[in-house]
């Protein structure tokens, strides 16, 4: 059922939305947006993912409209091509070749067969704007090596170019100057401010730009927060510009609404600013909008702004000011102390979200879910200022329970520190506090875990610190005479030798308690909290500790800093084995036996998977991350794989999530490329958007009613007529939006011929797909997410046998994919 | 230090002394400004004071004030007489006019095209219209009659329409039937708040018939004036617009807030290649702590003057063609011209007032101390004298004589001598009445060394000597002024043996007359800038002269030529830092003792010039002219330069030496000025 190919490292979502300004469509109805090298569409009104627009092999650095179609959008990436979609239906349409890094992308409307876009030629900081001259070709593939330079010495950035007054300028900005370039003239203007020596101008570095669009107006922000406006450019001399300040931190960016009449600004105290008519004294404010904006942008149509906001969020505003949608992504602004967790409620993955807040999100969605607000104090958002983080986070028995950790630490002898403890509380479907309690620990808590035991009658909750001591926390009946009620408190110290307590881990079945204290691992009855045993290895201090599950319980696993992995038997107390293996992340996967290491070297990251009963791995995957990988997790199926493959059994009940430093959340995946495009070839069929007005009630029951009788007819004639439906010339045409169809002179002989017996059918699609045999090993390998897969060490991979329901479909799949490579490039010429 | 011959230490001392007694001086200099206006022809801009006076600078000769005269004093009507009186200055060249006769205005306005109509908005909401002829004003007739008073007045620069501001509207009348053609009432909203009242402050008519309105809800607002409607509106303030002024080619103008905000308008084109034009506010400027009551716009610069009594010239850097003395950012705070006189003999200061005249003793020291030490006073300066002025005219000049038995003093109208007698602590002061009728207006007042002579320098252009002995006084001459020439004589100088008698106007050059022989002398080479100080030296009779453009000439009298000295600065050059300066040289003076030495001050700071020395080229330091004191002799002597210069002093009004080893010095801090005036608008300032 499944294709077992090479498990391969991919990318699951999570990836940044506010990497670029978010582009309107011409309507208003769809607002785009570049996610690592995808581009998303989203429904300003729903907030819904509608289509995700693969295709490019790096990075996509821009998005713009087409200004000559607004049906269609394009999109540059790292990976040197400028592609053209039909946004509506998520087709490809033209990919343009221009063979070098595009950092980012511009379309003029004036400018008819040409975008702009910032390239890096010769040296790696040097970026300059380049005008690229896209070739009228019918083929699906063009190669646009017309280059015509533009600017030198600009800001990588695209907010630091904006076009103005319908093409017949450009204005860049970089560090203390401005400088505008007419095309018409082709002259450039710079105007210089007085720069940084100055301790009064200390920071007014340009920072970004703005053009207004009717009038000869640019709008420059800066470090210092003051908003520049710049008239009567043309002239070295007579230029002048009027400041207004309100900000006062950085603006980080500038639009113009389409009008014109009001200016918009943004920066890190989260307050979108509109300055009307461009006066000081006349402005609004949209404040609290949660986090720095990053960008700001307006929809064509003049009824939406969004801003894009540095924790991975769009918030789409009305013309008036008031926030009407918010597409959430994986929160990743900050550093992710908590770790990855996977709520067993929910399934969702939690981790720190916000400042203060802990994110619920889901993988399968790739959206987040809720924030959870756990410190509960206003976000003062200042450079320098020392914040309350949360620092430490688990859940307990079965998702009842959340245990959270927030610390503060000013100096190095005033910690504040604070331990919570979260209830689930049915009604609400949330989290409510429970217990909170101050200073649980002298100094910093360094783990902290429940016990899962599933006959355990008593919450427990352990917390070990670098005060020396672990605590065993227990729930207690706290009830008075006003109400029932339940709280935490101690119910044991323990500590061993006045070392730091800094791993703590219960076994499977709660029993047994794993603390460690250093290099010392030492082995605690939970019920009578009696030491039972050490195991001392002196292979450095314990960075990792775990338990084995299931027939492995026995075993406890440790991983020390100097990159020892050992194993102990907990019936002999003896060491059982040890590997050398400089351990990052260890996790236990809790529906097999399993355990995933990912361990860290020069070259990048390894992973390794093992039973802890024998020290041969399972599965090892070299190199899934040049960078370190800090989290990892396993997240329960909810329908297990069947792989057969000895190598693939481990993925089978969960699968493996890492985050990396950068982070960039990442699974593994043994679907092939072509499986995950399905869904985008399957939107092609546009029968969804399909209106279910009062004449698809007549004309579309009555059609249902002929389908079926015609199948009955047909199975009783036992004769191979080809149903309309399944042919897929006939729906092809059918079903695709008129605007994207070749002309039908060139259809005619494909419909007709699909008409045709399936003998002929057959015949007629066997020739093309050995023509296409190339293309498509060249379309997968464009599909590819990631790109450096080194090696998959992989014994045994069995030949695997395609039955012959699944080839038929895969037939059918190829000829729609030979006619969505059929040239649309007319519609282009138009 | 010990180069200027004078105790430090004991100057040091006498001028705490003194400044303790000017700390009661303020009045003057706490004069805010009331309004400017700028002349484009002469290139001069006049300045009224709220006591009274007006000044007028010569824009083209480093911004030096070049008229101090004195005024009536009822401040609503100085305004404006300022303006009238200014304008007549400004175009008739330097004619001062006296125009009374109406009780209370706000504001009246010269045609823009035609000098010869003037038209005067009233307090009881009348717009009178009158007709200047070159000796009398004549009223010519009455506006409509409006509800409210009239604030603020412009003329359409046809001359065919005005515009009037008044409270709550603006009316535009038509001048040849007087009738309000249009009422655009202003509203009244301010930051959302309904004020009581909206006073429209300014008005401006440009000749696209567009009306400029500024007001006190902080409010500019552009009108059409053909249809009566408001085009638009730019809220700039929180508090009130008081004042606005457009350029001659009305592509700009400039609007000043009540917050000490002056805002420039520029009219740019919407597009680069639309004809189209709109009126932007560009740039703000912030030179200013109280209300800016007043602005003007030259075509190089924007000027503003206000309650702080500064007047601030902010070049415009895109006209300005040449990075000369215009590019810069003047602050004029201080008159040019010195109020202070001094009686060595006694060790009396004289300070003059706007309307009254004070007399201090100097306190004295017995303690000595290091150089910089300041030494306690064993006695203590006393006030000896306040003069109060008779009727409500300034006084222009005032002199005490060097003996300390004579004041003169003159204002507008009237001259008047007094004579005092010192009986131990007492002093008796006796008025020399029956003046001649020619001793009327004096610009200038000197008495003689030996106080035995008074120089009068009137304001027809005589030039007038009086014996004066015992109690009486006698009119010796009169040096009249040279045919064809109007101008009067605002600089004396008078040489220590009573011989020499240096006279100098605004412009043209300095008249050395022969007090002996009662005869011209000789007449030093006209100089391009005006005259900002001069003194004769003692002994050589060499004549030292201090131009606005900072340059100083010494000429010898005797030989009737310019020194070698002076012709070696003048083939070197001064160092570009002293020209540089803002400030013109309000004194000169010499030391008896060593005839090398010329000093000078003006209010920055303090020079010796030591002509044995060799001059500063650009290259040297001319402001550290110290070299440290551990450094070999011969490395002083090389660094050494003429100039010796001393920036120790807060805003110094005077200095002179009182005797070869004292050394009087007059300090005006700054802060004592702002002190005085009222508190300015609250402001919240951001992270406080």
């Amino acid at each position: 059922m499944v294709d077992e190919e090479n498990i391969r490292v991919v990318r699951c979502g999570g990836s940044e939305l506010n990497f670029r300004r978010a582009v309107f469509s011409a309507d208003s109805k769809y607002i785009f947006c570049v996610s690592g090298d995808f581009v998303k569409v989203y429904s300003t009104v729903t907030e819904e993912c509608v289509h995700i627009l693969h295709g490019h092999r790096n990075l996509v650095t821009g998005i713009q409209l087409n200004p000559n179609n607004h049906l269609q959008l394009y999109s540059s990436s790292l990976d040197g091509t400028i592609k053209l979609w039909d946004y509506i239906d998520g087709i490809l349409i033209k990919t343009f070749t221009v063979g070098c890094k595009l950092h980012a992308l511009f379309t003029v409307a004036q400018a008819e067969d040409s975008v702009f876009a910032i390239v890096n030629k010769e040296k790696p900081d040097i970026f300059q704007l380049v005008s690229v001259k896209l070739p009228k070709s019918s083929s699906q593939e063009v190669e646009a090596k017309e280059l015509s330079f533009v600017l030198d010495y600009i800001n990588q950035s695209p907010k630091c170019i904006a076009f103005g007054n319908e093409g017949v300028y450009v204005a860049a900005v970089r560090e203390f100057y401005l400088s505008v370039y007419f095309f018409k003239k082709k002259t450039t203007s710079r105007f210089t401010l007085s720069s940084s020596r100055n301790k009064k101008h200390a920071k007014n570095n340009f920072t970004c730009v703005a053009c207004h669009p009717t009038e000869d107006c640019i709008a420059s922000g800066h470090m210092d927060g003051k908003i520049r406006l710049w008239r009567n450019f043309y002239d070295d001399k007579k230029y002048t510009y009027t400041c207004l300040h309100w900000h006062h931190d950085m603006v980080m960016d500038l639009a113009f609404s389409v009008t014109g009449t009001s200016l918009l600004s943004g920066g890190r105290e989260s307050v979108l600013v509109e300055w009307r008519d461009a006066t000081e004294k006349n402005k609004e404010f949209l404040p609290r909008l949660g986090a720095t904006i990053e960008h700001i942008s307006v929809s064509p149509a003049g009824d939406l702004f969004c801003t894009s906001h540095s924790d991975n969020k769009i918030i789409i505003i009305h013309r008036n000011l008031e926030a009407s949608a918010v597409i959430q992504g994986l929160v990743k602004d900050r550093s992710i102390f908590t770790g990855l967790m996977i709520d067993p409620r929910t399934k969702a993955l939690v981790l720190n979200g916000k400042p203060g807040h802990l994110q619920f999100y889901s993988l399968q969605s790739d959206k987040q879910l809720y924030n959870l607000d756990i410190i509960q104090q206003e976000y003062i958002n200042d450079y320098g200022l020392i914040q309350i983080e949360l620092t430490k986070a688990a859940f307990g028995c079965f998702g009842n329970w959340l245990a959270t950790v927030e610390q503060r630490q000013e100096k190095e002898t005033e910690l504040e520190l604070q331990m919570k403890l979260w209830m689930y509380n049915k009604k609400t479907q949330g989290f409510i506090l429970n217990t909170k309690i101050n200073m649980p620990h002298e100094d910093c808590i360094t783990a902290l875990c429940f016990c899962n035991a599933e006959k355990s009658e008593q919450p427990t909750l352990v917390t070990a610190s670098k005060d020396g001591y672990f605590k065993v926390w227990i729930l207690t009946d706290d009830s008075d005479i006003y109400k029932k009620a339940v709280g935490w408190t101690c119910d044991f110290v323990g500590s061993y030798h006045k070392y730091q307590a800094t791993n703590c881990c219960f076994s499977e079945d709660g029993s047994l308690l794993a603390v460690s204290f250093e290099e010392i691992v030492t082995i605690w009855d939970s019920i009578t909290w009696e030491l039972k045993c050490t195991f001392c290895q002196r292979a450095g201090k314990i960075r990792h500790l775990c338990f084995g599950r299931l027939t492995c319980s026995k075993y406890l696993l440790g991983a020390t800093e100097n990159g020892i992995l050992c194993c102990w038997n907990l019936l002999s107390c003896a060491l059982e084995w040890n590997a050398k293996l400089n351990v990052r992340v260890m996790e236990p996967d809790p529906n097999s036996e399993n355990i995933a290491a990912i361990s860290q070297s020069s070259v990048g990251s390894d992973l390794f998977v093992f039973k802890p009963s024998e020290p041969r791995p399972l599965y090892i995957q070299k190199g899934i991350s040049r960078e370190e990988v800090q989290w990892g997790v396993f997240v329960p199926r909810d329908v297990p794989e069947s792989f057969t493959s000895e190598a693939y059994q481990w993925l089978n009940r969960s699968q493996f999530y890492f985050l990396t430093k950068s982070q960039s959340l990442l699974t593994f995946s043994t679907k092939s490329p072509e499986e995950k495009l399905t869904p985008t070839s399957k939107q092609l069929l546009a029968e969804e958007s399909l209106p279910t007005t009062p004449f698809y009630f007549i004309l579309g029951k009555h059609r249902q009613l002929q389908d079926e009788k015609l199948n009955e007819t047909l199975e009783n004639e036992l004769v191979q007529l080809p149903l309309t439906e399944n042919i897929p010339a006939v729906s092809e045409l059918l079903h695709t939006p008129a605007h994207v169809l070749p002309s039908a002179a060139f259809l005619c002989s494909i419909f007709v011929n699909s008409l045709l017996l399936s003998k002929e059918t057959k015949s007629a699609k066997e020739i093309p797909e050995d023509v296409d045999m190339e293309e498509e090993k060249e379309s997968e390998d464009s599909d590819e997410e990631n790109d450096f897969i080194e090696k998959v060490q992989d014994t045994n991979n069995t030949g695997l046998g395609e039955d012959i329901i699944h080839q038929l479909s895969k037939s059918e799949e190829k000829e729609l994919r030979k006619f969505r490579k059929i040239d649309y490039s007319w519609i282009a010429a138009l | 230090r010990s180069t200027s011959g004078a105790e430090p230490e004991s100057a040091r001392a006498r001028g705490a002394g003194a400044e303790r007694g000017e700390r009661r001086e303020g009045e003057r200099a706490a004069a805010g400004i009331r309004c400017v206006a700028y002349n484009n022809q002469s290139n001069r801009l006049a300045v009224s004071r709220t006591d009274g006076t007006v000044e007028v600078y010569n824009l083209s000769a480093n911004y030096f004030q070049e008229k101090f005269p004195g005024h009536e004093s009822r401040l609503q009507e100085a305004s404006v007489l300022a303006r009238r009186q200014r304008l007549l200055a400004g175009l008739n060249g330097e004619i001062m006019r006296m125009f009374t006769g109406i009780n209370i205005k706000y504001d009246c306005e010269m045609s823009w095209e035609d000098p010869l109509w003037s038209m005067v908005g009233c307090e009881d909401g009348s717009v009178k219209l009158f007709q200047i002829t070159p000796d009398k004003i004549h009223f010519e007739r009455n506006f409509d009659r409006q509800k409210s008073r009239i604030l603020s007045l412009s003329w359409h620069p046809s001359g065919t329409h005005i515009a009037a501001g008044s409270i709550d509207y603006i009316s535009v009348f038509d001048v040849k039937s007087g009738s309000a053609i249009h009422k655009m009432i202003v509203d009244r909203q301010h930051m959302g708040v309904s004020k009581r009242k909206c006073i429209v402050w300014g008005v401006a008519f440009l000749s696209d018939g567009t009306v400029i309105s500024v007001d006190s809800a902080g409010k500019v607002q552009f009108w059409d004036s053909a249809t009566g409607t408001l085009v638009k509106s730019h809220l700039i303030a929180n508090a009130d617009v008081q004042s606005i002024a457009v350029a001659e080619q009305e592509d700009s103008f400039v609007v000043g807030t009540a917050e000490g905000t002056v805002f420039h308008f520029q009219l740019v084109p919407v597009t680069s290649n639309s004809s189209e034009k709109q009126w932007v506010r560009t740039k703000p400027f912030q030179h200013h702590t109280h209300d800016v009551r007043t602005v003007a716009h030259s075509p190089t610069a924007l000027i503003s003057g206000g309650t702080d009594t500064h007047l601030v010239i902010r070049p415009l850097m895109e006209k300005v063609e040449v990075k000369n003395y215009d590019a810069a950012l003047r602050k004029i705070t201080f008159p040019h011209r010195r109020l202070i006189s001094c009686s060595k003999k006694r060790q009396l200061l004289l300070f003059q007032f706007a309307h009254h005249l004070e007399l201090w003793r100097l306190g004295s020291t017995v303690a000595t101390g290091k150089n910089g030490d300041t030494l306690p006073l064993s006695k203590n300066a006393d006030h000896l004298l306040h003069l109060k002025t008779k009727g409500p005219e300034n006084i222009i000049c005032s002199c005490i004589s060097p003996c300390g038995s004579w004041i003169a003093y003159s204002t507008v109208s009237r001259f008047f001598l007094y004579r005092l007698n010192y009986e131990h602590d007492n002093i008796s002061l006796k008025r020399v009445s029956k003046m001649p009728p020619f001793l009327r207006c004096a610009l200038q007042i000197l008495f003689s060394e030996d106080s035995t002579k008074l120089f009068v320098a009137s304001n027809q252009g005589a030039l007038h000597i009086v014996q004066l002995s015992g109690g009486s006084f006698k009119h010796l001459h009169a040096f009249q002024p040279q045919s064809g020439t109007v101008e009067a004589m605002c600089l004396l100088a008078v040489s220590s043996d009573g011989n020499w008698l240096a006279a100098s106007g605004t412009s043209a050059g300095v008249h050395v007359y022969n007090v002996k022989q009662l005869k011209l002398h000789c007449t030093v080479p006209a100089y391009n800038f005006p005259v900002t100080a001069m003194a004769i030296a003692p002994n050589t009779n060499n004549l030292v002269i201090a131009h606005s453009d900072q340059q100083v000439f010494e000429y010898s009298i005797p030989d009737k030529q310019y020194t070698d000295w002076s012709r070696t600065v003048q083939k070197q050059g001064f160092h570009h830092l002293w020209l540089q300066r803002d400030t013109p040289i309000t004194h000169i003076s010499f030391h008896p003792k060593r005839p090398m030495h010329i000093l000078l001050h003006d209010a920055y700071m303090f020079c010796i010039i030591d002509k044995s020395l060799p001059l500063p080229n650009d290259k040297t330091l001319l402001y550290n002219p110290f070299p440290p004191t551990n450094e070999s002799d011969v490395v002083r002597r090389r660094t050494a330069h003429a100039f010796k210069i001393s920036k120790i002093y807060k805003p110094l009004l005077f200095m002179d030496l009182l005797d070869e080893r004292t050394l009087v010095a007059v300090e005006r801090p700054l802060d004592d000025i702002i002190a005085q005036l009222p508190p300015p608008i609250k402001k919240k300032k951001f992270g406080t």
